[in-house]
């Protein structure tokens, strides 16, 4: 049979000769309808009304043809201070509801994004310029699914966060890449613990933060639960600096999330903030190939590329790179580019003309430095800002398109040859947000996945998400995790005096000794006391001491003033320590734990003396605070195997492991309140963890714990696994909490010097805990200690494995 | 081309990344109104009417391939442009006893006879019976032959005796165009279907084909989509275009749609033509008749509106 190579007459005839797409529009009459034309101009959502506000009018248009979708406006500082006034006046009512209260309203948001999908869908498409197909299939019904999902942990709270309440008024900041998801992964974990939110969706794209806001409001939501000011990152900056705002959860670029970092400093508002990334994309020869060229086009063209996970960074094993590179080549020629409405694309229209230029210029760059930027020969709508997938080969490492985050349809592929090397590559990047793995070998896949520096791995697929599985980063892709048992923890705290059952006994109080020691005759040999650094006692490198004195002023001994430079020789002998420590094993870990606390007690009348002598204490108190280190000692020894992950049930066939990962290198300030337990309870929890520490004794009382570094030397702590410096804070902790290869400072003390803590931190975004309501004594362990130190001191790290044969 | 036991044993399959490549295929593209109308002639072009049942008499043989000859009604092809001359059947498949009658009954229609042949559908029976099994049928005017390979020998890593197996069909069938039958659903994993689709291709298919239609589980897409590949992946080492044939479970037109953007999409527009892509169905025709009937009226349409195949 031949068929006609002409094709003349109908067009069921041109489309039998020549099977091509033809359009397959999605209709937006219903959007329109909602946007009266273009007519619409929205206000602000606050406290269950809408207001308009004295703030500029803009504009939002459809990035794909340019047209006008709706106005509204920047909110301002007065829009910001009525939408925290609804939100905190809404608070006690809100809370007043009970779980299972709050379960049913988040139960009905869930429901009515679903009965109203299509709508949300189309009006996404429109203001983002996504393919219709992926807000359809992806965006509105994951949305759907955290209020499901959320509404599940209203039901449960009471039952599975016991001892934690609410945090208060929430500011939540969105971004233009996912809007409603986002603002389903901001809005129901926070408003299921109990809390009520101020949400600031992103000037590109506010449309269907402001649907939902109505949606919201129509069904019954209580007034003021959720507010929505519009605005730009002005209005966002007004909502961050608000003093009544409790926390703030961020999602956005890691710069802004840095500036929001540093305001946020020494305010004592939580803070979680997920940001940029530049995720590995890792093909091993074991892979299969064309699994793999899906996964890269599900990777970085999902969205256009504007995804903060988005596999953007192609490692190829040397052996198949050349087959990669053909049959990816071969397969972007299929792509096609075309209007966020048609169900027969791929990829729509970047957000903004702002964006397609900053796309651009990383192109042009990487040009100039020498890379190869291959792109498909397939037609591109010229109107509308449309940009075709791209593919960089042979750029130099040093090369912004390799380095930074691109955040458009760009792949960059750089190659290794061993499994070592490829994760040494995939980790060498300040971000750590995602991570994809390729290889039919589950060993190689098993021993790769927690290697890798990121929040999410996922092997033999990517881009999978859920509301059941935390989200969020490691390093400079910021902080805190949203999804899952691991999110709702960002939205609650330990409610203040309630420390669970043990901990009802007060700390022993500083009476001025009755029965002290007597001090040492005049005479006596002199005591040299030094910081403990790699395993080895050191002399403080700017050679000078220290005279410490007792309550009473009386001088007692001289201790190392610590400097910069000690801070960097104990920061290093961590960084060694640090692979080898995580890695080890629980049971290991415990050993050691256990020998530490063995070692203390067969000590513990020397170290009750020097409490009493040193810091002023009476008997029962030395005593007391003694057997309370020796306590904790056995708390965090018996965690060391028992701080389990978990496998979570995502609504895929695969496994999600959900596994707790050290964070690495943590800073610790101690107090002077306890000396002893103060000190030995944090260095504890830090080891359980697989943690390495770097420990800033007590300013005013740091000879106890110099003293335990004799102990801690005859109880198997390997070299640098903890580094211990004396000296005052504020010559020692800021260096600490400016230094870019510590992962995590806590700090015990709260004081103005935290503030400068959190503010140095914005650096390389590591994680601060200040201790500022005194959720952890350690002069009284409480039964609530060890799991929130346990996780304090790790990071959920969720793999996802998906099985078949 | 030679037995090659590396690309055999290295071909890797991962099934849940082909299973989520199959949920999304169909729903990234999506073929509307008149492309829908011209994409579902053409799968009509494409179809092996096929009939393969113990009560096959001359009589239901000669109406399936009268049914081959105009499979779509004058009238709806007129109001869609298309002449008729263009929409027939790719082929009529039956078993080697209906092979005469349908011959005669294609005369002048240049629509061949497709016989199924080598024990189908266990293929189990002694490998000389097979082999005159073939001949017999070619000698009877079927210039295709569906041939079905030994499952076990798949399942048990014997390519060299698949390898055998095929290469004798192929030496049988002579100039006769021939289609292997992997039995998918029988073969355990998706990698045992890719490595099959490799060794049927190196002994000589001209198509590899899913399945009899008698297995539990037939043609489905993430099966076809492993197929295409490991076709796409004899082109590229060997420039030789192999062709695909879905058999066994395909029953709407939206079906068809969903295999046809699978070709497209992982073949390329090369492989959109019935001399490498068939489809082998039975009650399929019906439902595309229909879809087309309502896209020329703008009603729903009915089974018995149209001539029964």
């Amino acid at each position: 049979m031949t068929l006609a190579r002409e094709a003349p007459g109908s067009l069921v005839r041109k489309a039998f000769v020549n099977p091509d797409y033809g359009p397959a529009p999605e209709s937006d009459d219903f959007a329109n309808e909602w946007l009266r034309d273009g007519q619409r101009g929205f206000g602000h959502f606050i406290g269950g009304r809408w207001t308009g506000g004295e703030g500029e009018v803009q504009e939002t248009r459809c990035p794909a043809d340019g047209r006008l979708l709706a106005t509204f406006r920047y909110g301002t500082a007065e829009d910001i201070d009525r939408a925290v006034a609804s939100a905190r006046e809404a608070l006690p009512g809100w809370q007043e509801l009970g779980g299972h209260g709050r379960a049913r309203h988040l139960y009905r948001l869930a429901r009515q994004l679903q009965k109203r999908s299509r709508l949300f869908s189309v009006v996404e498409s429109l203001d983002n310029g996504k393919p219709v197909r992926e807000s359809r299939d992806l965006d509105i019904p994951l949305a759907a699914r955290h209020f499901y999902h959320h509404a599940g942990w209203a039901q449960l709270l009471p039952d599975e966060f016991p001892g934690y309440e609410p945090v208060g008024v929430v500011g939540q900041i969105i971004p233009w890449n996912f809007p409603l998801l986002m603002l389903a992964w901001k809005v129901a974990p926070a408003l299921a613990a109990g809390n009520t939110v101020v949400l600031k969706p992103a000037e590109y794209t506010p449309l269907t933060a402001l649907l939902f806001a109505e949606v919201a409001d129509e069904t019954g939501l209580p007034p003021g639960v959720l507010n929505v000011v519009t605005g730009d990152g002005a209005t966002g900056a007004g909502l961050v600096r608000h003093p009544d705002i409790a926390k703030v959860a961020f999602t956005g670029s890691t710069g802004v999330g840095r500036e929001i970092r540093r305001v946020t400093a020494g305010t004592g508002k939580q803070l979680s903030l997920e940001l940029g990334g530049k995720s590995p994309f890792v093909v091993f020869e074991s892979a299969d190939l064309d699994a793999a060229v899906e996964g890269v086009v599900d990777g970085v063209w999902f969205n256009q590329g504007q995804v903060c996970c988005a596999g953007s960074r192609l490692l190829v094993q040397e052996s198949v790179e050349e087959e990669m590179h053909d049959r990816l080549r071969e397969r972007m020629e299929r792509i096609r580019v075309g209007h966020p409405l048609d169900k027969a694309i791929d990829m729509g229209a970047l957000v903004d003309r702002v964006q397609m230029d900053r796309v651009q210029g990383y192109l042009e760059a990487g040009e100039a430095d020498g890379a190869a930027i291959w792109q498909p020969s397939g037609p591109v709508p010229e109107d509308g800002l449309f940009m075709p997938p791209t593919l960089c080969t042979g750029a130099p490492v040093s090369s912004s398109i390799v380095t930074e985050e691109i955040f458009g349809p760009v792949l960059v592929s750089l190659t290794f040859r061993t499994p070592a090397e490829a994760v040494a590559l995939a980790n060498d990047t300040r971000y750590g947000l995602a991570a994809s793995i390729w290889t039919e070998d589950l060993s190689l896949a098993l021993e790769v996945a927690p290697a890798i520096k990121a929040g999410t791995v996922w092997v033999n697929c990517t881009n999978l998400f859920d509301a059941a599985s935390g989200f969020g980063g490691y390093r400079e892709s910021g902080f805190g995790r949203e999804g899952g048992r691991e999110g709702m923890w960002e939205y609650l705290k330990p409610v203040a005096g309630d420390r669970g059952d043990e901990g009802a006994t007060k700390g022993p109080t500083r009476d001025p000794a009755s029965d002290a020691v007597p001090p040492p005759p005049r005479n006596r040999i002199d005591r040299t006391r030094k910081h403990w650094i790699g395993g080895a006692q050191k002399r403080p490198d700017g050679g000078y001491s220290l005279t410490v004195t007792d309550p009473a002023g009386t001088p007692v001994a001289e201790v190392p003033r610590g400097n910069r430079k000690d801070v960097r020789n104990a920061v290093e002998a961590a960084a060694r320590a640090r692979a080898a420590w995580a890695g080890s094993n629980g049971h290991l870990r415990a050993q050691i734990l256990y020998f530490l606390a063995e070692n203390l007690a067969v000590r513990g009348r020397e170290f009750a003396d020097e409490l009493i002598r040193s810091a002023g204490v009476d008997r029962a108190a030395a005593g007391a605070e003694v057997r309370a280190a020796v306590q904790t000692l056995f708390t965090f020894a018996a965690w060391a195997d028992k701080h389990d992950g978990r496998v979570h049930s995502t609504p895929f066939r695969n496994v999600t492991f959900a596994m707790n990962e050290a964070v690495g290198t943590v800073a610790i300030r101690c107090a002077d309140r306890a000396p002893l337990a103060g000190v030995a309870g944090p260095i504890a929890a830090a080891l359980s963890q697989g943690n390495v520490a770097v420990v800033v004794l007590p300013e005013r009382y740091p000879i106890p714990a110099l003293d335990l570094v004799q102990v801690m030397e005859t109880s198997d702590i390997p070299p640098g696994a903890v580094n211990i410096l004396s000296g005052i804070h504020r010559e020692v902790v800021p260096t600490l909490a400016a230094h870019d290869d510590v992962d995590q400072v806590w700090d015990f003390v709260a004081d103005d010097l935290s503030g400068d803590t959190e503010r140095r931190s914005a650096g390389n975004l590591k994680r601060v805990w200040v201790d500022r309501e005194g959720a952890v004594d350690w002069l009284a362990p409480s039964g609530r200690d060890g799991e929130l130190l346990m996780r304090k001191g790790t990071r959920v790290k969720n793999i996802w494995v998906p099985y078949g044969v | 081309m030679p037995l090659d036991l590396d690309a055999v044993r290295g071909a890797r399959v991962n099934r849940s990344a082909a299973d989520h490549r199959a949920a999304t295929l169909t729903t990234r593209r999506s073929v509307k109104k008149e492309w829908q109308a011209g994409w579902l002639l053409r799968a009509v072009t494409m179809i092996d009417l096929t009939t393969l049942a113990g009560d096959d008499t001359d009589g239901r043989v000669r109406r399936l391939c009268g049914k081959a000859r105009r499979p779509v009604r004058s009238d709806l092809l007129a109001a869609l442009g298309v002449p008729a001359s263009e929409v027939k059947a790719a082929a009529v498949c039956v078993y080697h006893a209906l092979v005469p009658t349908a011959c005669e009954a294609l005369r002048g229609s240049g629509i061949p006879v497709a016989a199924v042949s080598t024990g189908f559908p266990a293929g189990l029976s002694p490998f000389a019976t097979r082999l005159t099994e073939i001949r017999e049928s070619v000698a009877a005017g079927a210039e295709e032959v569906d041939v079905v390979i030994t499952r076990g020998s798949v399942l048990r890593g014997g390519w060299e005796r698949l390898y055998d197996e095929v290469a004798g069909f192929r030496d049988a069938c002579g100039d006769a165009h021939m289609k292997v039958i992997l039995g998918v659903g029988e073969l355990g994993t998706l990698a045992n279907v890719k490595r099959a689709a490799i060794v049927a291709m190196m002994a000589g298919a001209d198509f590899v084909k899913t399945s009899t239609g008698k297995e539990t589980v037939n043609a489905t897409l993430p099966t076809g989509i492993i197929l295409a590949r490991a076709i796409r992946d004899y082109f590229r080492a060997t420039g030789i275009r192999v062709g695909l044939k879905a058999a066994g479970g395909l029953k709407t037109a939206r079906d068809a749609l969903s295999w046809l953007v699978l070709v497209k999409e992982e073949l390329g527009d090369a492989w959109m033509h019935p001399h490498l892509f068939r489809i082998g169905a039975s009650s399929l025709l019906a439902d595309i008749e229909r879809q087309l009937e309502h896209h020329v009226t703008g009603r729903y349409s009915a089974f018995h509106r149209h001539p029964m195949g």
